[in-house]
């Protein structure tokens, strides 16, 4: 059984057709990227996996780990494993990051049946992710997000991940607004949680992140459609070539 | 309003000071002239309207029409295991009032240290020492304000702290007020009087709570005079039932250099009304006007702010956030009043509101009147609902929403109480703000 399965996937926002009948199985252990041009629906497709209610399935399914994403709620689907990394995330003023953390992570273990973490316990898994990317400990005292860089915000996005050890993670443009060496490592961090049961989809716009985090299979989202799916290798060819093929390519499906 | 509900409304007043009148004969005679003096003024202003700018958003229709008796005319027997809650922790005294008067019983002050006197005013006027005559009502305005008039005029207790200069009185004294009423309505009207002297320091905190289900109108008049030099955090907490109704003015007189900083946290009662007024009257003092009010159902939470700077060089920061949930409205007036003398005013006003539904409601109004011309006075106002953006994003990571819901909103009511020194008294400021809060179905967005 795979991990993720969707069937020609509809959704809409205000009445607008964005994803326009996506298929696409992942299975656990495999790295997925997904590209394509600005407003293919990317973003769309990331945040109706991680159930934002602002976007309406019209139609298709999606099963996750056996069950019905779709009848999920945000935090269902995060405590069967879903994890969504934002494009752009969210500052949260007043919060601070370990206490939001530690919440999110007992609500996933309350979820699952588990016993929840103390702050004794969870302050040195903290550290440690924290560590793992290079984040500096003043951090931990911050409010979520808030006055964080671009860069900063995606390296904790990255930390929530390796926290909530998700079986599925969806990266949205994490490599976006990285420079050279927090790319490297937020590349490392994520290739620390590359596992036979865990499984990736990468949404990037740039080669350079694949090199670091090389993906078993490349999708080209256009349209609200996947195009083209082919190795890694497909990247490097639209480094090359852009997309301006696409057009006539969804002339010819049509 | 109509006329005769008006008069009804006065006659039950004027009996009760008549009866008031032949409870009062042993007072001192300056203090019995004050009463009809006062008297007299809450007559001639009767309760204002929403005619009147002050009170444009208030309407004490509900208030005028209701025949309260005296709160202390019905037996209270309050156990100390029904108020062992509201205890603040490591406090210097707790004095407690049940019904306007003072419980011995319930009340701890033995241990105050050398320099702090504190207990019930009214056992001060029976001793009745000049540091009285020279402080009562000297700083509440009752020539214009007739709910302080009326308090003027009807007070029977209250609390008295006199901290005597150069004491540094570093634990909380915490004065609770209780009230009993089940069924008929009463009144009470709590006068307060806190005298601290130069350079002393004091952290009091005024804990309004009910204990019964039934209407009490609550008008209580607070003055803190404060000495040069001295520093003073006083702390309101108003958590009184839904049926009351709750007037409270807190008149604070700042000399030279001193610092004070008045919290306040509403989360009770059908109306409030929190009047503030601080008067800078020394060069170099410093005033930080803090506040919180959480409201649900029908309630309607009025603050007013009355900033006045009268010497040059004084600072003040208000800073008021409301939570609004329900049908609840609420309302925050700031008036900045710069005199001519008080240049190199630094006064700042920000007012943040939350609605949590479609059909709760803010009025926010600022106001400036300055008669200097070197000084720096701000002031902003927001109105913003529970981001949906954000809310997900809590969700996102597996919070459910009601949590995710009530964690933006302790974020939202902790930027004031953040602002509280930290401390038992703020953690029991946090835990009623965390009570109130959790009454989550009360915020529940979209249709209540
Ligand atoms: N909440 C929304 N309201 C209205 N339109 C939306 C909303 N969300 C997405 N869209 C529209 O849907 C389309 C797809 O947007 P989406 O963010 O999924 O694109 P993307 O592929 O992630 O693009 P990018 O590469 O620029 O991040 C765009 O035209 C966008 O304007
Ligand atoms: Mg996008």
């Amino acid at each position: 059984m795979s991990l993720l399965e969707i069937r020609d996937l509809h959704a809409s926002v205000n009445g607008n057709e964005i994803l326009k009948g996506i298929t696409l199985t992942v299975n656990a252990g495999e790295v997925h990227s997904l590209m394509g041009p600005n407003g293919s629906g990317k973003s769309t497709l990331a945040q109706v996996l991680a159930r934002r209610e602002t976007y309406e399935v019209t139609s298709g399914e999606v099963i996750f780990n056996g069950k019905d994403l779709l009848e999920m709620k945000p935090e269902e689907a995060a405590s069967e494993g879903l994890f969504m990394a934002f494009q752009y995330p969210i500052e949260v003023p007043g919060i601070s990051n370990p206490y939001f953390l530690r919440a999110a992570l007992n609500a996933q273990r309350k979820y699952r049946g588990e016993d929840p973490l103390d702050a004794m316990e969870f302050l040195p898994l903290l550290k440690e992710k924290m560590k793992l990317l290079e984040m500096d400990e003043r951090f931990q005292s911050r409010s979520v997000n808030e006055g964080f860089s671009g860069g900063e915000k995606k390296r904790n996005e990255i930390v929530q991940m390796a926290i909530l050890e998700p079986k599925l993670a969806i990266l949205d443009e994490t490599d976006s607004g990285l420079d050279i060496d927090a790319l490297k490592i937020v590349s490392r961090g994520v290739n620390a949680m590359r596992s036979a049961d865990r499984a990736m989809i990468l949404v990037t716009h740039y080669q350079r992140l694949l090199d670091y985090i090389v993906p078993d299979f490349v999708h080209v989202l256009a349209g609200g459609r996947i195009v083209k799916s082919g190795g890694p290798e497909l990247a490097h060819e639209l480094e090359r070539e852009g997309y301006g093929w696409i057009e006539p390519a969804l002339a010819g499906a049509r | 309003m109509s006329a005769t509900a008006q008069i009804t409304g006065l006659n039950t007043y004027l009996d009760a000071f008549s009866r008031r009148q032949q409870t009062t004969q042993d007072e001192p005679a300056w203090l019995r002239h004050l009463r009809e003096d006062a008297f007299g003024h809450f007559c001639d202003l009767g309760f204002p309207t929403t005619h009147d700018e002050d009170w444009r958003f208030t309407s004490l229709s509900a208030l005028v029409k209701e025949n309260f008796v005296s709160a202390s005319e019905s037996p209270a027997a309050v156990s100390v295991q029904q108020i062992a809650a509201h205890r603040v922790s490591d406090s210097a005294a707790r004095i407690v009032f049940v019904n306007g008067r003072f419980s011995t019983a319930l009340s701890d002050a033995q241990t105050l240290p050398q320099g702090v006197r504190a207990g019930s005013l009214a056992d001060i006027i029976a001793s009745s020492p000049a540091s009285l005559e020279n402080h009562l009502a000297r700083y509440a305005n009752i020539r214009n304000a007739s709910f302080t008039a009326l308090n003027t005029a009807l007070f029977e207790d209250g609390a008295y702290v006199e901290v005597e200069r150069g004491t540094i009185l570093k634990k909380p004294l915490h004065v609770l007020f209780v009230s009993t009423a089940e069924s008929a309505a009463a009144m009470v009207h709590p006068r307060t009087l806190l005298l601290v002297g130069e350079n002393a320091e004091l952290s009091l905190v005024e804990d309004h709570i009910s204990l019964g289900g039934g209407a009490v109108f609550t008008n209580s008049v607070t003055e803190l005079v404060v000495g040069a030099g001295a520093t003073v955090s006083h702390h309101v907490l108003e958590r009184e039932n839904r049926n009351s109704f709750h007037i409270a003015t807190l008149r604070i007189q700042q000399s030279r250099t001193s610092t004070v900083r008045a919290h306040s946290v509403l989360t009770g009662g059908a109306l409030v009304r929190n009047n503030v007024h601080p008067v800078l009257a020394g060069e170099g003092a410093e005033c930080l006007i803090n506040g919180l009010f959480i409201g649900g159902e029908r309630q309607h939470l009025d603050n007013f702010m009355m900033v006045e700077h009268a010497s040059p060089h004084c600072a003040s920061h208000q800073y008021y956030n409301g939570l609004l949930g329900g049908h609840s409205h609420g309302v925050f007036h700031g008036r900045i009043l710069v005199h001519k003398d008080a240049q190199k005013t630094d006064a700042k006003q920000t007012n943040r509101n939350l609605l949590l539904s479609d059909d709760a409601q803010i009025d926010t109004k600022p106001q400036l009147e300055i008669y200097a011309d070197d000084v720096k006075c701000t002031h902003g106002a927001t109105i913003g609902q529970i981001e949906e953006n954000s809310l997900f994003y809590l969700r996102s990571r597996g919070l459910d929403e009601a949590s995710a819901r009530q964690m933006l909103l302790l974020a939202f009511a902790g930027e004031c109480l953040d602002r509280i020194e930290d401390g038992p008294v703020r953690e029991y400021m946090e835990q009623s703000v965390d009570a109130a809060l959790l009454g989550a179905s009360r915020y529940q967005g979209g249709q209540p």
